[in-house]
């Protein structure tokens, strides 16, 4: 805490007014336009991806292994759109609707690798591949563990 | 002793020291923007041939305080210390263009503020005896300030429209206890505000009490008013900051009419989709260094204040939950 004895700022406004100041000058999210292209741009991903598992399951896949290629594929795409300087592109007009698909998560994985690779690829690299996707990983898979546990004991 | 300071937070200087030369070196995006054409050089990329965005920064800091040098036609030799900071932990880009520079050096860390706060100890320095030739420089790369502070350059997030987009680019000046130019005739240290902003995507909204706060003291320190000034400029408050801190001076009973703008709304136009404007030491220091002391050497600014703005955010304390504090520090050049 600030020493409250000492001068205090000459500014004759108070902290609770300034965040009330704060809230009026600083502009919304423009959350309608926003949700539109997230929606556009999540929805072409995912229809991309539908496209590749029916591609997949023309070629003879059962749908699970059919879906799971696909996966795969998108997961190679991200990486790639993301090496090619183009996945931020889209991410910047698509918002969650590039973050949330599995290419939004490859482009978590590569883009820390891009970046931290002149840091070496053990202390560069290997230490902070998982800097962004690192929460997902461990609270997804946490997460899955329990609820397996719960399906266990429930089935006992 | 003659005490050279008045009021409370001010320095006015006895002999002022001179602005011998200046130079600005920046990216590709601000050499884009308005003010291209008034740097010294543009880079064609933020690289630059370099291994890492941190040695190109480094370089780039290099080639502003050489190009200071040079301008200034003065020696090396003659140049007693270098004051010089930038963005990165440790002063890094700093700390290895002085090793290149082989001065006595001194690396001061004022976020974004680092121009006006160099340019200020500077010319206390010199005025107070201590040098006759002063070398400041100051650095920042957008890309070196987004792995450090934010996310991987290429990431796929959406930024806040209060964001500000960090400038790449180095400004330097040479100061001088003796020779022709414009002069820097004050100084105003400025406190550490904070009122409580959290918001790492608002930085505006941080420094912005901070940057109102030293430009009460200066004036109230000074007896002057914002009249006697031809242009008082903010280093990088943005658009939001800008508008907040001349909110906060109005209501403190100062109105700082339209002389009052900042180098962060300067930098960029709106094609260029920085959001809420510029940030970075090297904002105000290219703006300064080029646009600047430019219209100063022509006569068309006679009195000038400069008010770097700093954020002094830290990504731990900020994920600890604390808010951001900032600071402004001013200095005043007549031409």
């Amino acid at each position: 805490m600030a020493d409250q004895s000492l001068r205090k700022p000459g500014i004759a406004v108070t902290p609770e007014k300034y965040q009330k100041l704060t809230q009026q000058y600083t502009p919304k999210p423009t959350i309608v336009k926003n949700v539109v292209r997230a929606f556009i741009v999540g929805g072409i991903i995912c229809s991309i991806g539908q496209l590749f598992i029916n591609f997949f399951i023309s070629l003879g896949l059962a749908r699970v292994e059919a879906s799971t290629a696909a996966t795969a594929t998108m997961i190679f795409l991200g990486a790639l759109l993301t090496g090619l300087g183009i996945y931020d592109e889209i991410g910047k007009f698509g918002g969650a609707g590039s973050i949330v698909p599995v290419t939004g998560f490859a482009n978590s994985i590569v883009a820390p690798a891009m970046e931290f690779r002149r840091e070496g690829y053990v202390m560069g690299v290997g230490a902070k591949l998982f800097t962004v996707a690192g929460p997902v990983l461990v609270y997804g898979i946490a997460t899955s563990i329990i609820v397996g546990f719960a399906y266990f004991l429930l089935h006992l | 002793m003659n005490l050279k300071r008045v009021g409370n937070q001010t320095v006015v200087f006895a002999n002022p020291p001179v602005i011998l030369s200046s130079y600005s070196v920046v990216g590709p995006k601000e050499g884009q923007g308005p003010l291209g054409k008034t740097f010294n050089k543009v880079w064609e990329d933020g690289l630059h041939g370099e291994k890492s965005w941190e040695v190109a920064e480094s370089k780039m800091l290099q080639e502003a305080l050489q190009g200071a040098i040079d301008q200034a036609s003065i020696q090396k030799e003659q140049i007693d210390f270098m004051l010089a900071g930038d963005l990165l932990n440790q002063i890094t880009s700093s700390n290895f263009a002085a090793r290149q520079m082989t001065l006595p050096f001194i690396g001061l860390y004022g976020a974004c503020s680092t121009m006006a706060l160099s340019i200020a100890v500077g010319s206390m320095l010199i005025d107070g005896g201590f040098a006759r030739n002063i070398l400041v420089g100051v650095s920042s790369h957008h890309d070196t300030a987004e792995r450090q502070y934010r996310l991987p350059t290429e990431q796929g997030a959406q930024r806040a429209m209060s964001a500000q987009w960090t400038v790449t680019g180095s400004g330097s000046v040479l100061l001088s206890g003796s020779g022709e130019g414009p002069r820097v005739t004050s100084a105003t240290i400025g406190r550490v505000i904070d009122y409580a902003v959290k918001d790492v995507n608002n930085m505006g909204a941080a420094m912005a009490p901070a940057v109102a706060d030293t430009i009460l003291n200066h004036f109230q320190d000074m007896h002057r008013k914002p009249v006697d000034y031809d242009l008082i400029t903010s280093g990088d408050l943005g658009a939001i900051g800008l508008a907040l801190a001349c909110e906060l001076l109005k209501q403190s009973g100062m109105d700082m009419g339209t002389r009052f703008t900042d180098c962060g709304v300067m930098i960029y136009d709106d094609s260029q989709d920085s959001h809420a404007g510029a940030s970075g030491c090297g904002c105000s220091s290219v703006v300064f260094a080029g646009e600047i002391m430019q219209r100063i050497k022509v006569g068309e600014l006679k009195q000038v204040m400069l008010v770097g703005s700093g954020a002094l955010h830290s990504p731990t304390t900020a994920l600890q939950g604390e808010s951001i504090p900032g600071i402004g520090h001013a200095v005043v050049i007549e031409g």
